[in-house]
């Protein structure tokens, strides 16, 4: 299949994942039905979850729109252990914010179900068991950034010291100061110190750092490093790859309202962030090509090759090295819209492996119906 | 966490200086530029109590009035900010949310009372003490619609609409109440007498010698009251519900 499929695709990668999806998905069309979680938690390996952490079965969620209804989430299925940080990885409309919602109980799925510790979203939003920043909201007004965070903590059955959040967070300096004064900045890691004051076992973070310059990224992520070092499950939504890869344990590509790929961090990057090598070199054979370094799939049209890449660098030396004679060479790396575009399969011959062992979305849309 | 949540909820009113000036000045100031003036008129329009007195007791349900509309309002803004969203996915409780609100409403609302009161004794309004307390205890009963309506506001209407909204109902409910001039016959005072904005002015006519409610009072009151908690109620859930 490396010769005809999409050349971005490592293939060995990409076997990898379909396998683990299978396993994701195996209820099929069950899944959208409650009754059959006791069965679930039976076929799941107990080495592998020992306790329940957050699940998402089935789930479907359409907004009711003037143009008609948009499905936003069209069959997910997702499994978190306890302790897991996770990112949800994809770009802008994949359905990422609404799956958060359905999460957090903000929203309710048309079809499916989602389990947060063994409890539905709201049991465990009222068992304090849950925290969240939110892709968009300012803070209230007429408060201190202490007094904010304290009025959060008291809501919550467990928080931490109030102070505590304040160093995680960063606050120390502008602890006194208003709400209202704050700059993006500062704002954004009060929001971060309000979702995590509290304590939660599962913190779920929409977009957080969309706002913030390079520096306060890498303060906010060092915060929630130190907040998953407590043994918590995390769970953030992102469209930035290197922000999965840095911080996630697990990386869940969403596009279109599905998962289309789920795996460790690692294989992800190499899939989306594979780099594409093209020349012009007649006649030679693909066999050798393919056996380059860093070479992961290789196809031709007409004088022109096409050389999928896991390290694009050894590749192309090697490609000059034992081919002097190719011309109108090119690395493009697949950018990550691409990628997904390639990943669900958009054009025609979009039947892939990684879109037939997608989550059981039409099956659950048949259920919902 | 019912403690400390009111306690920031009542700082953060008391912090918030242009509405908490507003609400609690705008009266004071209309009390003054009325009544002021005429402060000496002992017989107003025959009604047999002197022009402080009859506008004190005007002003102090009107400002009560307000106090207790704009606080349920301010939902509105905090919904707005999307603050209720992350309140949402704390512990918190519907009925503790709310009934901050409704608590702030009255503080704001019972302040508004006793700085009125003081107005009027500074111009001259003496009363017993039991018509003081008589009329004070019924005013406050007589807002529980109005902190009722104010949830209802804060979740139905935007931020942007609030301002003509509040400003409308509340210029109608106080002219129809009776706050500006009596109202006392005609198709105006069958309509008025329906409206628990009348109610509020009128209970505090004990202060002249008034009867307080009587039974179609209570009646109106009560209905007012379990008729806008119900829709603040309704307002809540479709507001939560929607997101």
């Amino acid at each position: 299949m490396g010769e005809t499929g999409r050349p971005a695709l490592p293939p060995a990668g990409l076997a990898r994942l379909t396998g683990r999806m299978t396993t994701t998905t195996s209820a099929g069309p069950a899944g959208v039905d409650r009754s059959d979680r006791p069965s679930r938690a039976a076929d799941r390996p107990p080495a592998d979850q020992p306790s329940p952490g957050v699940e998402l079965r089935g789930l479907v969620k359409r907004w009711r729109t003037p143009a008609g209804p948009v499905e936003a989430v069209g069959g997910v299925d997702l499994a978190i252990a306890p302790g897991e940080t996770v990112a949800l990885l994809g770009p802008n409309g994949a359905g990422k914010s609404t799956t958060i919602d359905l999460l957090l109980g903000l929203a309710r799925p048309d079809a499916g179900t989602v389990s947060v510790f063994g409890m539905e979203p709201a049991a465990a939003v009222a068992a304090g068991a849950v925290g969240a920043m939110l892709q968009t909201g300012e803070l209230i007004r007429d408060l201190t950034v202490r007094e904010l965070v304290t009025l959060t903590a008291a809501l919550f059955p467990a928080p931490m010291a109030v102070d505590e959040a304040i160093e995680l967070a960063g606050l120390e300096e502008i602890a006194g100061r208003r709400t209202n004064r704050l700059s993006g900045g500062q704002t954004q890691r009060v929001r971060a110190a309000i979702a995590l004051v509290g304590d939660p076992r599962l913190l779920v973070l929409d977009e957080p750092t969309v706002a913030m310059d390079v520096d306060g990224r890498r303060a906010f992520w060092a915060t929630m490093r130190a907040f998953a070092a407590r043994g918590r499950t995390i769970v953030f939504a992102t469209h930035h790859l290197d922000e999965a890869d840095a911080y996630a344990d697990r990386a869940v590509l969403m596009a279109r309202g599905r998962v289309v790929a789920d795996g460790p961090t690692t294989e992800i990057k190499a899939m989306v962030g594979a780099r594409t090598i093209r020349a012009t070199l007649p006649g030679e054979e693909l066999a050798a090509l393919r056996a380059l370094p860093g070479v992961v799939a290789a196809e031709r049209r007409g004088d022109a090759i096409a050389l999928s890449c896991s390290d694009s660098d050894a590749a192309v030396r090697a490609l000059l090295g034992g081919w002097p004679e190719a011309r109108d060479v090119e690395i493009a790396g697949a950018g990550l819209e691409q990628a997904f575009l390639q990943l669900t399969g958009e054009d025609d011959d979009g039947a892939a492996p990684l879109t037939a062992g997608a989550p059981a979305a039409p099956a659950a849309q048949e259920a919902a119906r | 966490m019912t403690a400390t949540y009111l306690r920031f909820e009542l700082l953060r009113t008391v912090r918030n200086g242009r509405f908490f000036v507003f609400s609690l000045g705008f009266p004071l100031i209309l009390y003054f530029a009325i009544a002021g003036p005429n402060a000496g008129e002992s017989d107003f329009e025959g009604l047999g109590v002197s022009v402080p007195l009859y506008y004190m007791i005007g002003l102090a349900s009107f400002g009560a009035m307000m106090s207790a509309l704009s606080c349920g309002a301010r939902i509105a803004a905090e919904r707005s900010a999307g603050w209720n969203r992350q309140l949402r996915i704390t512990p918190l409780r519907p009925s503790v949310y709310l009934g901050a609100k409704v608590a702030t409403a009255y503080a704001l609302a019972l302040m508004s009372i006793v700085l009125l009161y003081a107005s009027g004794f500074v111009l001259g309004v003496r009363l017993p003490a039991g018509d003081w307390l008589a009329m004070t205890l019924l005013i406050l009963v007589g807002l529980v619609p109005f902190a009722a309506l104010g949830i209802v506001i804060g979740h139905l209407m935007t931020v942007d609409a609030i301002g003509p909204v509040m400003g409308g109902v509340t210029s109608l409910l106080a002219l129809l109440g009776g706050t500006w001039f009596p109202i006392t016959s005609g198709f105006m005072f069958e309509l008025a007498r329906c409206l628990p904005s009348y109610w509020l002015v009128q209970a505090s006519r004990v202060g002249v010698g008034g009867e307080g409610w009587g039974a179609r009072g209570w009646l109106a009151i009560g209905a007012w009251s379990v008729a806008l908690t119900a829709l603040a109620a309704w307002a809540y859930r479709r507001d939560t519900a929607r997101v």
